[in-house]
């Protein structure tokens, strides 16, 4: 089996490519993407350990997490629509009414 | 021998049922409204509103069969008494149930205040109301989970639906723009929680918080005998403090907060300022208490920083706010810094000012907003200061109903805000943080000046041509129960102490 470090460090760097997209990214569905990025580093981490320990729990954890990313892309869709509807425009730069 | 096919279900609510019987009602309402609401023609849909009190009256006597079999529990076991269910991870203790409490009776407000106020918006829908129900069940798991899992579910049942009711004015700029920011910020903040999460399992290959702590217990005394600096530990409880801090807005991670308020419905933003910060906390404490609890010495200075920024920005961006719900937001934040004041004193004086400050800021956050509610006619806002301009000659039970939330919010006697803070910095005292005490007692100058600017604008200022305020008599009965918390927490603290004192009772 494969030493835990190299999923440990997967798991980070696809969490910082994640945290980066977020916070450089000005298109807000790249955004989204990005922060399912980190939900996917999270279940790296959850099923490595799983495996490890010999512990299904992690692997429960990791099957809610896919089912509240989709969820979460589901709502956020619905309100990039609605937004969009209003403004005809998905990037952070226009949303300008509330003083970010 | 007796048998009937009723005895399973009998059995499970006399087990795991009972433990998410509340939980139970309200999902049950809730998609009642949904399939309701179909039946419904567009002027009878504050029905769906009825229907919602209804089941919050229901949840809220599931609540009372769990108080009765707890106390029940409580007097005839040795040792702490446990209500457990699910496999280890669902828990109904005193915590538990005075979290509830709050929950159900914002969620009630919060109904009443929204029924004309969505007349107005031309938005009164079945979906709404349904969301608020929802949004409270997440809320009560967040308070009786002990197992990370549930704690997660429970945060994103919460958030999803906050997600969808911030931004339900589709046609509402603002709105949109509000839900996007909470959105994007919300489910960031999810990501880096849920990480943190990730790593506590690492660490302990077990999702139960008590289990978590006892490992992290060990592994802390043993990093401090060696002098080894456990960084796996470090990450895990930086990456769910933050997610934690971004959910209950505290500085730095409040950017969302002013933005959300102004451009949700009024409603809303007191339900996401009262219910969602108060449900973080609960959360929060769980998590503090039970998992990190042993190496407390080493992040009460995490935790104080956090306090004091919160303090400071709050207060100091507050002074210049020109609308009430922005202004609302940073005074927000800045009771979210005296909250965890209460955590860094970590003595059960300290604890019990934490569960006093969060029952009287609930109240009189709302009774704030309720003013602000009250304030919306057909073709006015009413949110900005300027619309608050004589209030006093328009309406004089508004304008004196907003000087006791604010003379409450600003922390004056006899209001219940006196009372919270003085168990918070009494804790202060008492754990030896007399400076903190001391910073914390002085940021109330700053909170006079804003509080009473709107209360200026309100009784002195000379009214414009808006029309007076009409109060529903929904809204009647809003204002008159948070007036009357707001005063009696104040007048007569002693059972809302005990009250407090029973959350973290043996």
């Amino acid at each position: 089996m494969m030493p835990i470090g190299y999923y440990l460090f997967l798991s980070m760097a696809l969490f910082l490519i994640g945290a980066i997209g977020v916070i450089t990214r000005r298109n807000v569905i790249v955004v989204l993407m990005s922060i399912e990025l980190i939900l996917n580093a999270v279940n790296i981490n959850l099923v490595a350990f799983s495996r490890i320990f010999g512990d299904v729990a992690g692997q429960v954890f990791a099957l809610f997490i896919i089912a509240d990313a989709a969820a979460e892309a589901v709502v956020g869709l619905g309100i990039i629509i609605a937004f969009f509807r209003n403004r005809e425009t998905v990037l952070e730069d226009e949303m300008d009414l509330l003083k970010w | 021998m007796h048998f009937s096919f009723l005895d399973p279900i009998l059995n499970y609510f006399n087990g795991d049922g009972l433990v998410i019987l509340p939980q139970m009602e309200l999902l049950l309402f809730a998609l009642g409204i949904l399939i309701f609401d179909f039946l419904l023609e567009k002027r009878e849909k504050y029905l769906n509103a009825a229907l919602a009190l209804i089941g919050v009256a229901a949840s809220a006597l599931g609540l009372y069969r769990q108080f009765v079999n707890y106390q029940h529990v409580r007097a005839s076991q040795v040792g702490p008494p446990v209500l457990i269910g699910f496999h280890n991870s669902v828990i109904v203790d005193g915590f538990f149930l005075v979290f509830a409490m709050i929950f159900l009776a914002a969620t009630a407000l919060v109904i009443l205040l929204s029924i004309r106020y969505l007349n107005i918006e031309k938005e009164q829908e079945g979906e709404y109301y349904a969301l608020l129900l929802f949004s409270c069940i997440g809320m009560m798991f967040m308070a009786s989970g002990i197992d990370l899992i549930v704690l997660f579910l429970g945060l994103e049942t919460m958030a999803l639906s906050f997600y969808a009711m911030v931004g339900f004015l589709r046609r509402e700029k603002r709105s949109n723009e509000a839900a996007m920011k909470y959105l994007l910020l919300g489910a960031f903040s999810t990501g880096i929680l849920a990480y943190g999460f990730s790593l506590l399992y690492g660490v302990s290959s077990s999702t139960n918080i008590a289990e978590i702590g006892n490992i992290l217990g060990h592994r802390f005394e043993y990093a401090s005998t060696h002098g080894i600096t456990d960084w796996l530990v470090i990450l895990a409880f930086v990456t769910v403090a933050a997610g934690m801090f971004f959910k209950v807005a505290a500085v730095p991670f409040h950017q969302w907060a002013p933005d959300v308020y102004e451009g949700a419905p009024t409603p809303i933003s007191a339900y996401v300022s009262v219910a969602s910060t108060t449900a973080s906390f609960a959360m929060l404490l769980r998590l503090m208490i039970n998992v990190f609890g042993d190496s407390q010495t080493t992040w009460v200075y995490i935790i104080s920083g956090v306090a004091i920024a919160s303090l400071t920005w709050g207060n100091l961006a507050a002074l210049t706010q020109t609308n009430m719900k922005r202004l609302l937001a940073y005074s927000s934040i800045s009771h979210v810094g005296y909250v965890l004041l209460g955590l860094v004193a970590w003595n059960e004086t300290g604890l019990v000012g934490i569960m006093y400050y969060l029952i009287a800021y609930a109240f009189m956050t709302i009774g704030a907003f309720a003013v602000v509610i009250v304030m919306r006619q057909r073709g006015l806002i009413g949110d900005e200061l300027d619309d608050l301009d004589g209030l006093y000659q328009r309406s004089p039970a508004a304008a004196l109903l907003l000087l006791i939330f604010m003379l409450s919010l600003a922390g004056i006697p006899p209001t219940a805000g006196f009372m919270a803070k003085y168990f918070i910095f009494q804790a202060l005292i008492e754990s030896h943080h007399p400076v903190l005490a001391v910073i914390a007692a002085l940021y109330i100058v700053p909170a006079l000046y804003y509080y009473f600017r709107v209360v200026v604008h309100a009784w002195m200022k000379k009214p414009g041509e808006a029309p007076a305020p009409h109060m529903s008599s929904a809204e009647a009965v809003a204002l008159g129960a948070t007036l009357f918390v707001t005063l009696a927490a104040g007048l007569y603290p002693e059972p809302f102490a005990r009250l407090a004192r029973y959350a973290f009772g043996p």
